[in-house]
Order: C-alpha cells, then structure tokens, then sequence
C-alpha cells in the first residue's frame, strides 16, 4: 500500500499528488512515469513522474479526471488514503545534456511531465525557453513553477482568457522564424499538439523530443499495447520510451490508438457516475 | 491384471465449457485416482523419475495414491516440487514423465499427471503439514522474478535455510502462471494457494519491483545479497513485422492474455480493464498460447475462432491434449497458411491477407520447412487478431547488468547444470536463460539453480 500525502486540485478536474513511494523517489528522473492501481478490481494507470523527493519520499504526479478510474481517484482518494499498487520508475529518462538553447512547450496536462525536464535542462546549463497551453485559463497550471526555471515564457491559451490567445505553436514559429538557434525542443502534451510542434520544428530542422501517452495495459514491456511506430519501427513506449524522435513518430496511428476503448471507457464512466449518485441520494 | 486404458478423468463438454471460464477437467475422486494408481508396475528403474525434470519419486508417490495415503504421496511429491498444484495441469506429461512408463510402451501410461493434481487438490482441503525448513544459516538471496523458475528456486533456497527475497515486477507474484495460462486452464486461486505456501514457509515475496532501476544486480550483491538469481521469463512479445500491425484489434497473446487472466477483462466492468474482442477472432500460431488465445476468445464470446499456423498439424508445437480441447470447443484450424499483412478500415483490423504454404525440405529446427505456394495470396475476413508466435527476453534487469553474457538471442547465457552466469554469484534459470519453455523446465532450471548457490553462499 501507497500512501497519499498530499493532494491539492491545481483546476478542474486536475489534482496534484504527492504518494509515499520511497524506493521510486530515490532513482525517479524526469522523463519516467508509473504505473499505479488503486484497488483490486482496478485498471494499471500510468503516470508521468513530475518530481520525486528522494528524502522525503515522495513521489509527485498530476492526474487528469478524464476516465472512470482518474475521477475515482480524484473523488475518492484523500490524504492519508492509500493507492494498492504503485511501480517504477519505468521508461527512459529524458536525455539532459547542455545543449546551449531550448524550447519546452507543454500543452494541457503535459505541461505535468514536461517541467521536470525543464527544470533539469535549466540546471544542466541551458537556456530554456518556455511555453505553456491549455484551453483556457482554469485550466493552466504551473505557471510559476515552470517560469521560475525559464528564462524566457509564453502563456497561450485557445480562448485568450489568459496569456496570449493562440496555440502552443504559434510562439514556437515566431521563435524558429526569427532564426533564433534553437538547440533542441521537448513538446509534451495531446497528440495532436505534439504532431503540430514536430511538424513546425521538421521545417526549420531542430531535434524534438515528444513523450507518448499510447494505451499501456502493464507498463513493463510484456504486452506491445502501447507500440507505436517510430521511423517504420516498431516501438514499445513503455521500454524503449515514452520519449521519442517527434519527427519520426506515427502520430496519425498513436492517435487512432488512443480510441480504440474510447467506448468502454465512456460506458465505464457513466457507470461509475451513476453509482456514485445512487450512493449520494440513498 | 493389468488395465490397459487410463481410468478416464470427467471434464465438462465442450458447448458447456465455452461458455464459462472454470477448469475443463473436475480431477479424481479418491476411487478413480487408487484404481490408476494400482496401473503402476513399480519398474526398479523407474524410467519416470528420469523423465521428471525435478525428478518427483513417481513410484513412492503412486504406491501411496493406491493404498489410499495421500498425505504420504503428497509429501513424497513435495520433496522435488514445489508446485504439485500447478504442474499435475500444465505440465506435458506426455513427453516426460509419460512418455518414458513402461506400461505406456503397450498399453496406456500411467495418469501420473492426473494423480499428481489429485494429491495436491487433495492437499487443498486437509490442513497440510507445514513444510520443513532447516536452520537459518544467516545466507540472503534475492530472487528476480515470481515465476515458476524463481518461485521454484525460492522455496528450495529457504527449505535449506537461507534467507530469500523473490522481488516481482508486476502487481502479483505468479509470472506467466497468473497472466498467460488461462482461468480454465489453471484456476489463479491454485496458484495463489501455492505461493502462500510459500510465504508461510518464510519465503518474502515483494510485488511492484522494478528491479534494474529501484536497485541493480549489481547493487544487491553489494548491498547484503550473497547471491542473486534471475528468472525474468521470456515475457517481451515478438511480432510478424508485417504491414497492418499497429491496427487496432491486433493483439499480442500477451496483451490479450493479460488482460484477460491478469485484469480480469471477462468481468468488466466490475473491473476496470476492457477487452474488445468481435465476432471473428484469427489467432496466428500453434503453441500452446496459441491454443490458450484461441480458446480464451470463445469463452470472451467470439462466435467463430480460428488458428492459422504456417506449417501442418503434424509440426504444431502445442500439447496434443490442448489442441484436442481446442478442437472439441470448436476452433477452427487452418494449417499451412501463413499471415502476410492485416487489412483494416478506418483503424481498426479487418481482416488478415495470406498465403498456403506446402512443406518442402527440413529446416535448422528438423521440421520441414513451409514454402509459399505461388499465387495462392487470399484474405480471411477478422474482427480481432492475436499474434501468438512467442516472446523475447524481458529486457530490464539484462539493460542494467553489465559484465551480464548475453547469447545471440538476447538470453541469459547461464551453465544448464548450475545456473551460474558469468558474474560470480549471479545464477540464472527458466526462459530468460532457455527461450520460451515449459513451466516445469523454468522449475526444474530454478531447482538446480538452488542447489548450486546452497553450495555458493555457503563456502563463501
Ligand atoms: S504497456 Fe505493455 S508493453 Fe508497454
């Protein structure tokens, strides 16, 4: 058993943890994730790792509500509750080199996963530069956090209640039309975002890094799940991942992918809800 | 006089079975398990006992099965197997133990697989004697992998007195007896009574381990472990490499499998892991998980199910009895067919294109090679597909081991009689070390194993 030890909601639908996990905490880098179950009927659920604390031992992760067993999290697990499983690190670790100048672009709940990496690219020497979106403004997190280890920091979001209105991309353009060198970029969010930052980056040449969210089912190599296509490769995210080659990644497979148990997933909701509302009103 | 034919083991029929996930077979009563007994000659020689890979003393156990002592025979069995449970079902009896009686040279070998199950079922339901440990002898060894190789290597280690810590990656100790052989194959509360047996003999079993990040090999030895042993299992799944294989509805036997054994995918939404399986379902392969997928995709309720295997049933490498079983249910095989690409619509897998294939001249394996027939491409239509072709070497504590020999195929290269790798007091045994095998070859390779680091850790 895990313990949560802290929980805080960072918007709608999106909490923050912070679960016991001390032999996690003390190896976890940026760029990993685990796999976590919250009780014997449930699903394996992987998260990227947004920070570990190697003395206290925590390990921290930010969850969207987006399916039955993420709102159950949310709903239903408190401080001092505990999650039945949680293993990892798993995957490869982001590759932190000084590379001189680069752009980390997170979009939505990537935004998560991506401020590790730019905090250890900041720390390695580099100059970073940030860009963060969502929807809107509710929805935006980090904002702090991510501009304390940027030197230079853009807001987008898609309505313009906060920051600039626009996509993630659209900085990301300016910068590399500008003729700016840019060393390396790391996009991390929805796959369509990412395959957006990739193609932008394709033009004008520079390496970028993606992290792919495929549908995993152990997390640990013995399934092929989550294999996506990578320069006509097959490649299993969950081992030789979740980072890749953005401009060799199959973005219009990963994301026909992703749908595949969009159905089940709903169906598995609405039963969830309903339950939960009988429990309300009894 | 001696009965010429098995006594027969009742099972439920196939139309019924289909449609429920418990075991095929219901066992002996105490009646039918003493007349087979009695078919035993009790050879001097004794041919079984060398066919066993863990060498159980066959004739003592089945003398006590005929005068009606199973506590006896289950103790005989006990001494050389850990798991009596899970090998008197999955074990191939036909080749080992089976295939060396000397009643089976005329007549029908002894049932000893069936009476081997009998015991431990038998075991189940009586309060057991708990099994002896000698003295601690203040040695630690860690243990990677809850499979039947470490499993079997973790309770030998503790029965001589060491201190054993088995560390399991996923969230249940069991390996491929928990995620790959199927409910109604082998019932995971069986497995899970074996490995309490375990427990209580003071075996440690941790769950959610990454070993080869949260702690290397290497760091165990120097961290307190006076030996390692790896049993890590074949568990990486392989692919054909052919187009369409990233459509969705084409699975891996270990996706399918896993989600089906380990998520328990047949009780969503009670649980939380969905399985998608259609109407149609082509398996490709003719091992046993093939079989295993096969039939799992009935019971998940395909109303058609299909092998495809590229050579003839004469090569298919899967035990006969589940092949017949598979029959008897009602799938389909197609032999001498070979998958050249899956054919899909907007995603999803639709169907698969293949070849015929005819047998021509025997290849490195001995089997005769199968060559396409020119011209014969034709597509059989699919709402699911499941590759079953094997498993590769599960690659994470290998990637973090260096100074670890490797064999052109990625396993483990690791002495057959003793384990030992090429890092002293580093052992190795079961798949990762052999390929893909038997759940009684990993056992038989985690016993020896114990034995050679009993010896290792006690001279050092
Ligand atoms: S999730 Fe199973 S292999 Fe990656």
């Amino acid at each position: 058993m895990y313990k949560i030890l802290e929980k805080r909601r960072l918007g709608p639908g999106i909490q923050e943890y912070v679960i016991l996990a001390p032999d996690v905490a003390r190896v976890g880098k940026a760029g990993q994730f685990i796999v976590l179950r919250l009780h014997e009927r449930g699903e394996r659920i992987p998260l990227t790792i947004v920070d570990c604390d190697p003395k206290g031992g925590g390990v921290t992760l930010v969850v969207q509500e987006v399916g039955k067993s993420t709102r159950e999290m949310g709903e239903t697990f408190g401080v001092g509750d505990s999650v039945l499983d949680f293993a990892g690190p798993l995957g490869v670790a982001s590759e932190i080199e000084r590379y001189g100048t680069v752009i980390c672009i997170g979009g939505g709940l990537g935004i998560a996963p991506l401020y590790p990496i730019a905090r250890d690219l900041k720390r390695a020497g580099n100059t970073v530069i940030g860009i963060i979106g969502a929807r809107n403004k509710e929805l935006l997190f980090y904002e702090d956090r991510m501009r304390a280890v940027c030197d230079e920091f853009h807001v987008m979001t898609d309505d313009g209640s906060y920051g600039r209105k626009g996509f993630v991309s659209d900085p990301l353009r300016e910068i590399l039309a500008a003729g700016r060198p840019i060393h390396r970029v790391w996009a991390i969010g929805p796959a369509i975002m990412m395959k957006v930052c990739a193609k932008v980056t394709k033009e004008f040449s520079v390496p970028t890094v993606v992290s792919l969210n495929s549908v995993m089912i152990d997390g640990t190599g013995m399934c092929g799940g989550c294999r996506v296509e990578v320069g006509s490769a097959t490649k299993f995210a969950c081992v030789d991942g979740p980072e890749f080659d953005g401009h060799a990644v199959d973005f219009d497979l990963l994301m026909a992918r992703q749908k595949f148990y969009a159905e089940e997933e709903s169906c598995s909701l609405e039963r969830y809800l309903a339950e939960r509302k009988g429990a309300e009103t009894r | 006089m001696i009965r010429d034919k098995q006594v027969p083991m009742r099972e439920q029929s196939g139309a019924e079975r289909i449609r429920n996930f418990d075991e095929v077979p219901y066992g002996y009563s105490d009646d039918e398990a003493a007349a087979e007994a009695a078919r035993c000659l009790q050879c001097r020689n004794a041919p079984c006992i060398a066919g066993c890979p863990v060498g159980i003393d066959i004739p003592a156990f089945l003398l006590a099965v005929k005068e009606r002592d199973t506590a006896r025979a289950i103790a005989v069995i006990k001494t050389s197997n850990a798991l009596p449970a899970v090998c008197g079902r999955v074990c191939p009896q036909e080749t080992q133990c089976q295939g060396v009686c000397t009643l089976g040279k005329r007549f029908e070998p002894v049932a000893i697989g069936r009476l081997e199950r009998y015991c431990a079922d038998w075991e189940s339901t009586h309060p057991a004697a708990p099994t002896s440990v000698a003295p601690s002898t203040g040695r630690r060894v860690a243990v990677i992998g809850a499979g039947p190789a470490g499993l079997t290597a973790a309770g030998e280690l503790r029965k001589m007195g060491h201190d054993v810590t088995v560390y399991e990656l996923l969230h249940v100790a069991g390996g491929v007896l928990m995620y790959g052989i199927p409910e109604f194959r082998l019932p995971k509360a069986i497995v899970k009574r074996e490995i309490d047996g375990l427990r209580q003999m003071g075996v440690r079993i941790e769950v959610n381990q990454v070993i080869g990040r949260i702690a290397t090999v290497h760091e165990m030895l120097a961290g307190g472990f006076d030996a390692v042993f790896i049993g890590t299992g074949a568990g990486l799944p392989q692919f054909l490499g052919i187009p369409g294989e990233g459509l969705n509805g084409v699975y891996s036997a270990n996706e399918f499998l896993t989600r089906t054994n380990l998520m328990r995918a047949y009780l969503f939404p009670e649980y939380d892991t969905p399985l998608r399986v259609g109407r149609r379902v082509i398996t490709v392969g003719g091992g046993n998980v093939a079989m295993d997928s096969a039939r799992t995709a009935l019971r998940l309720g395909a109303e058609e199910s299909l092998i495809v295997y590229r050579r003839s049933e004469e090569e298919l490498p899967a035990r006969r009895e589940e092949a017949h079983h598979a029959k008897e249910e009602g799938v389909d095989f197609h032999f001498l067919t070979n998958p050249i690409a899956f054919l899909g619509e907007n995603g999803r897998v639709t169907g698969v294109r293949c070849l015929r294939m005819e047998l021509g001249e025997p290849d490195a394996s001995g089997r005769r090679r199968p060559v396409p027939v020119a011209g014969s491409e034709f597509e059989m239509q699919a709402d699911s597909v499941i590759v079953a072709i094997g498993n590769g070497p599960h690659p994470l504590v290998l990637q973090t081991t260096p100074g670890l020999e490797l064999n052109r195929w990625g396993n483990i290269v690791a002495d057959p009689e003793t384990g030992a790798t090429s890092i002293p007091g580093v052992f190795a045994g079961g798949d990762i070390v052999t390929g893909a095998a038997t759940v009684i070859e990993a056992m038989g390779a985690g016993k020896r194993a114990a034995r050679a680091i009993d010896a290792f850790v006690r001279a050092k």
